[in-house]
Formats: C-alpha cells, structure tokens, sequence
C-alpha cells in the first residue's frame, strides 16, 4: 500500500501529488436549462494531510468530491472542463473498467447518512466482507477474519459477535464506523468523508472525528473532509478550501484563515457563528442568499451578499488571487481586506 | 392586538411540575401485550419566565422533542403538570383550550415537511385566523398576513406564492409568521434553525431575538447546537435520559457545568478556532446513550460517568441546589464545578 512519493511528504516539487483537481468544471443539465455547479476548482491533496472542503448547500463541495470518485450522474451530471489527477495519472481519461480499479482501492469514501448507504437486508459482516471478496478473491473465511481485524480497527466493540448484525442493531455512531471499516477494507491511499457526522450528536461526533484522526495518521492516509460545520475544519484539518457557487474563493492554512479571513465570504461565515465561550450581541449575519447556480450574478458571485461590493465586483470575475504561503482568495480586494484597509 | 392574559417581564407564566410522558412497547399480534415503557420524559420540572428563552439541549433520544409535544398539548402526559397563568393545561377544555391554542404556538424543525405545499403562503399564515375567527375578521385578513410577512421579513407580495418557490431560510421565516399570526405569548421553537445554512442561521435568530423583544414572547428553545442555544437563551437545561440533569443560567450552565454530562457535552463540541486544538481540555464518553426503555439505576449517566461510584447505582441524585454548583440545581451526588470552554 505504499506508493514511491508516500513516504517523503516533504519533496514535493519533483514527485507528483497524491491528488489534484486541476480547474474541474461541472454542469448539471436540468428541464429548467444549465446549472454550472462547479466552475473552475482547482486543489490538491498530499498523503497524511487533512484537506477540509468548506461549504453551505449548493456550493458543489459534494460534486466535486462525486466527480473524483466517478459516482456522479451522468446525465444529468456533466464534466466539462479540467483533470482530476491521481498520482499524475487523470481519472477523467481512464476507461470504466480502470476508474473501477482506482475506487475503493485507491480513493474511498463515506457518506453522511450510514443508514441509507448501509444493504438493510444484509449482515455488516457480509457488507465489509463483500468488496474483500470480490477485489481482493479472498476466500468467505479469510474475507471474514479481515471483517473482523477491520471492524477492531474502528473500535467496533465485541467485533467478532457482532459482525452477524444488521444495519438497524447498530447506534448511529456504530453505523458510520462500519462504513469506515467498509471504505478502508481495500486499504485507500485517499479517504473522502463528505459530511460524516453532520447526522451524528455531539459526543459522538467527537468520537468519530478522533477516530478518523488516528486512522489517517497511521495509515497515512490523504484525507478530505467535506462539511459546513466551522467547527469541526477548526479541530482537524491542515488546510482547508472555502467553496461559494462552485468555485474555491479561500484557500489558506487553517491557522492563518481562521486568523484573518482574506475573503469577505469567509469573514462572513465566521463572524454569524455564535459562540460558545460567550453569549456574545447580535449575530453578524451575510444579508441575502446564496445564487441560483442557473443564473449566477455576472462578475464576482457573492457580490450581491457582500458588503464591499464595488462597480469592478459586478463587472469583472475576481481572479485567484495569491497571498503568498500557497494562501489564494477569488476576491479583488482580498489584500486590501487582509491588512484591514477595508 | 394585545396579549389576552398580561403579565409583566419576568414573572412566571408557566410552570412544568415533574412532567412524566411513558410510551408503551407492545408486543403480539391479536393481544398486544404491554411488554415495557420507553420512558422519554421522566420527571421533567422548570418554569418558564415572560419574555425570557429557556433552552434545552440534549442528545437525539433524551426526550427534548416530546417536552415540546406535551406543551403544545400534542401528547398527553403520563403523569405531572404544565400550568400556564396557573392553570393546569391538562385539564383544560372548551373555550379555556382555545385560548390555550392560541396562546402557545410553535415552529418546527424542517421548512420543507411543515408547510402545506398546496396551500399559498397567504393561506398557510392566514389559516389560524379561519379557527380563530375572533382575532381577525374576515376582511382584515389579508392586511394582516401581509404585515406578518413584512415583520419577519418576508415581501408582502410574495402572499400568493406556494412554498417551493421559497428557499429554506425563507420558509422557516413562514414558519414563525404563522406561529406569530395569533399573538401567543409562548412560542416552543423545536430546533428550528438545525436544517439552515450557516448563513441563513443567524438571520434567523436575530429575526427570533427581534420578535422577542418587539412582542415579550417567552421561547422555549430546543437544540442540539450548544453554541446556538448559548447565544439565544436567558437560562438553559441539559437533559440526559429523559430528565433534567442540569439548569441555570446560561453563565452557570456554559461558564461553571457541575454535572459531568453537561461537561462532556460542552467539551465535545468543536470550537471554530485551530489554536485552541493544543490547550482544550477534551472529556471523550465511552460508549453510547442507553435505550430509554430499560435506563440505569440510580444515576441515568452512571454507564457513562467517569466519577461513577456504587452511590450512583442504588441511589437516584435529585436536581437540587448543590453546594458546589453555588446558585443553580444539579442531579449529581458529585457536583463539581469544571471549567471546559476555553
């Protein structure tokens, strides 16, 4: 499972990444006419890492995440631009029989709802040990015995007896640990978890982020991490990519944008969070509402929600601009609004 | 226009005396024997001020959603008292039960299930009005619904447009106009911002806090969001297992937990700031939330607990004034203040 460039994280100019979105662009065509949900995202993912996608509903952070591991509907789904690269390799080149080769083996994924993504007719046993079966021609009993190494690795208790169980005897926080040890039974060199305890409760939550954690570390595993929830990129993530209407408008080291914002959307999102630590006044809040993805405002697509919004914004489409410390923001003035002369 | 039953700022108006709402579990087919209880609520005990917001937060299952039931009177409950104005609603009938009804309203969770998606948004607002014919006579209805729309921000044009041409902030915004549509003095809000964007989010309570200063409602606001029912809440009450393990003031609650769920609770949520990662101190619970129908002995969080000693087994702690937890009421026989947010 270890690939030449997994284990020199740092040379990285020389050996190509595990992955990179190079300028992906997405349409969906509908009875109502095109909507163009991802336009022009560009990111990259290095082994070990943490990349959270950041996004509110229709920001096509999930798209994105469809299109990397081929799972999204063509039609009404449609791929017209960019390359999806996989050890310098582009997915969007490859054959089915090839992407097949490359899903769940290299690139896996959880989802959000481990209730639905879960077989209600089958035994979990028989689900992890299904794809073991049939990628990896293990026999029924070894296949087996893997089920149960991999449902130990998630910290599934009493993993050898309950790996005759149904979906529906497992809690919430089970279920989206029995889809984890279904997406690492093929051992993946990238993990995509979209919105994977969004339907989780807090304590939970906690828990499961802490496993994916310890499993990305030591399986160094490239992880990307898709959610809305500003806390959750706060705990775990190295980088992370802000979406608004199918493009990446911030771009920055975890740190440095929590710190200082250098897009008026970001500023935005973090300002109408309420706090934990304090009550706090009236929330900031970003006015309006996101766009419709088939009529997107010309120039800068957030213009009509920001509150800097000048003539250029509504004209021009801001060009990524860079920050320096691979830091880039899709705002005109994002240097102004970094040294706050906004 | 005004409140039916005036009351001042801060005096209670109503009153929850150790409220019990049991659901049997039946089994078989031509004799369905009673077989057990899911126990949701258990002795549930608060007051509610005017123009002051309760908070409960708790996990899925921890019966703060059938709290909300048995206030709108939706459930009957097995045993105890809700008295608003002094007047037990259990026993209500006739008149007295439609002044009730009008005078505790109620704003559900998901914007897209709680309207009628056949009905305009004039009707949906409007209807109470056609129950209640003596708040509105028939002909000031529509300058009514209009003036509703424009309170909670909504274009009075929009009175004959359906709900799906309303996006969800929106829609959640109809939701309160119809709640706000027979001046109640009490509005129990059961999460009603958990299926919102980020975005969306604070406008919608800033839209909630502005009501509530304009009007004097009394909310009593239930989510699973700590962070919102911190900023939202004049006091708040963690619930675990179908009872009230902790209540106070939101100071005291967030700023001094002493009941070790109300700490473990806080300290899982993630908190949007990278630097706190290294110095927060994390409480991770073992295990999941026990099934209602057969709780613990003694202490529900025992299972749980790290403090848990053979006390909490034999003996039930009661939600009582600690010593330690100087001015709010905790159930643990080892209350302790604890400082868990950073």
């Amino acid at each position: 499972m270890t690939g030449p460039q997994t284990d020199f994280p740092a040379a990285r100019a020389s050996t190509p990444r595990l992955l990179e979105v190079d300028d992906l662009y997405v349409e969906f065509h509908t009875r109502d006419g095109i909507a163009k949900v991802i336009n022009g995202v560009s990111y990259h993912l290095d082994p070990g890492e943490t990349l959270a996608v950041l996004g509110e509903s229709g920001s096509g952070k999930s798209v994105t995440a469809q299109t990397i591991m081929g799972i999204l509907d063509i039609p009404p789904g449609k791929v017209t631009g960019g390359r999806i690269l996989y050890q310098d390799r582009d997915l969007l080149k490859m054959s089915k029989e090839e992407r097949r080769q490359i899903r769940g083996q290299e690139i896996a994924m959880i989802f959000q709802d481990a209730l639905s993504a879960l077989n209600p007719v089958f035994t979990v046993g028989n689900q992890i040990s299904e794809t073991l079966r049939k990628r990896k021609g293990l026999s029924k009993s070894d296949a087996t015995r893997r089920a149960v190494e991999l449902m130990d690795l998630v910290k599934i208790p009493g993993a050898r007896a309950r790996i005759k169980d149904y979906p529906h005897q497992f809690s919430g926080g089970m279920r989206q640990r029995v889809m984890i040890a279904m997406a690492l039974a093929l051992d993946p060199k990238v993990l995509i978890a979209d919105e994977p305890t969004t339907a989780l409760d807090v304590t939970v939550q906690a828990q499961i982020m802490d496993l994916l954690a310890d499993l990305r570390r030591d399986l160094n595993m490239g992880m990307i991490l898709i959610t809305h929830d500003l806390g959750v990129v706060a705990d775990v993530a190295d980088r992370i990519a802000v979406m608004y209407a199918g493009r990446i408008v911030e771009h920055a080291d975890v740190h440095a944008l929590y710190k200082k914002p250098a897009h008026p959307y970001t500023e935005g999102l973090l300002d109408s969070i309420p706090r934990l630590d304090s009550k706090g006044a009236e929330l900031a809040t970003i006015k309006g509402l996101p766009p419709n993805l088939m009529k997107p405002p010309t120039g800068c697509a957030f213009n009509p929600r920001c509150k800097y919004a000048k003539d250029i914004c509504v004209t021009d489409v801001p060009p990524l601009l860079q920050l320096g410390d691979g830091r880039t923001s899709a705002c005109h003035f994002a240097k102004e609004l970094l040294d706050g002369r906004l | 226009m005004a409140v039916s039953e005036t009351a001042s700022k801060g005096e209670t108006i109503l009153e929850v005396e150790n409220l019990v709402k049991h659901f049997p579990i039946r089994q078989g087919i031509l004799f369905k024997k009673k077989i057990g209880d899911v126990k949701a609520v258990d002795g549930v005990s608060f007051e509610l001020r005017k123009g002051e917001t309760l908070g409960i937060v708790g996990e899925s299952g921890c019966g703060k959603s059938t709290v909300a039931k048995l206030l709108m009177r939706l459930e009957t409950p097995t045993a105890g008292r809700a008295k608003l104005h002094g007047r037990d609603i259990y026993k209500m009938g006739g008149s007295e039960l439609r002044r009730l009804r009008r005078n505790v309203q109620m704003v559900m969770q998901d914007p897209y299930t709680s309207l009628n998606p056949r009905m305009t948004v004039g009707d949906i607002i409007g209807e109470p009005y056609e129950i209640h014919t003596d708040v509105a006579p028939k002909g000031d209805r529509q300058r009514r619904v209009q003036e509703l729309l424009e309170l909670v921000g909504l274009n009075p044009e929009h009175i004959n447009r359906y709900p799906h041409q309303f996006s969800g902030g929106q829609r959640q915004r109809i939701g309160i106009a119809r709640a706000l549509a027979l001046r109640p003095e009490v509005i129990v809000c059961d999460e009603p911002v958990s299926a919102l964007d980020v975005s969306i989010q604070a406008q919608v309570i800033n839209l909630l806090e502005k009501l509530q200063d304009e009007f004097g409602l009394s909310y009593i606001f239930i989510a699973h969001d700590l962070s919102v029912v911190r900023h939202i809440s004049d006091r708040v009450g963690v619930m675990y297992l179908g009872k009230i393990v902790e209540i106070g003031t939101e100071d005291e609650i967030y700023s001094r937990p002493t009941h070790p769920y109300t700490q473990a609770l806080l300290s899982a949520v993630p908190v949007p700031d990278p630097e706190a990662r290294a110095h927060r101190e994390v409480i991770r619970l073992e295990g999941d939330v026990p099934s209602p129908a057969n709780p613990p002995s003694g202490c529900r969080f025992r299972t749980r607990c790290w403090k848990a000693q053979e006390r909490c087994v034999t003996e039930e702690p009661l939600l009582i004034l600690r010593p330690a937890a100087d001015n709010h009421l905790s159930a643990c026989h080892f209350a302790e203040q604890r400082h868990v947010v950073a």
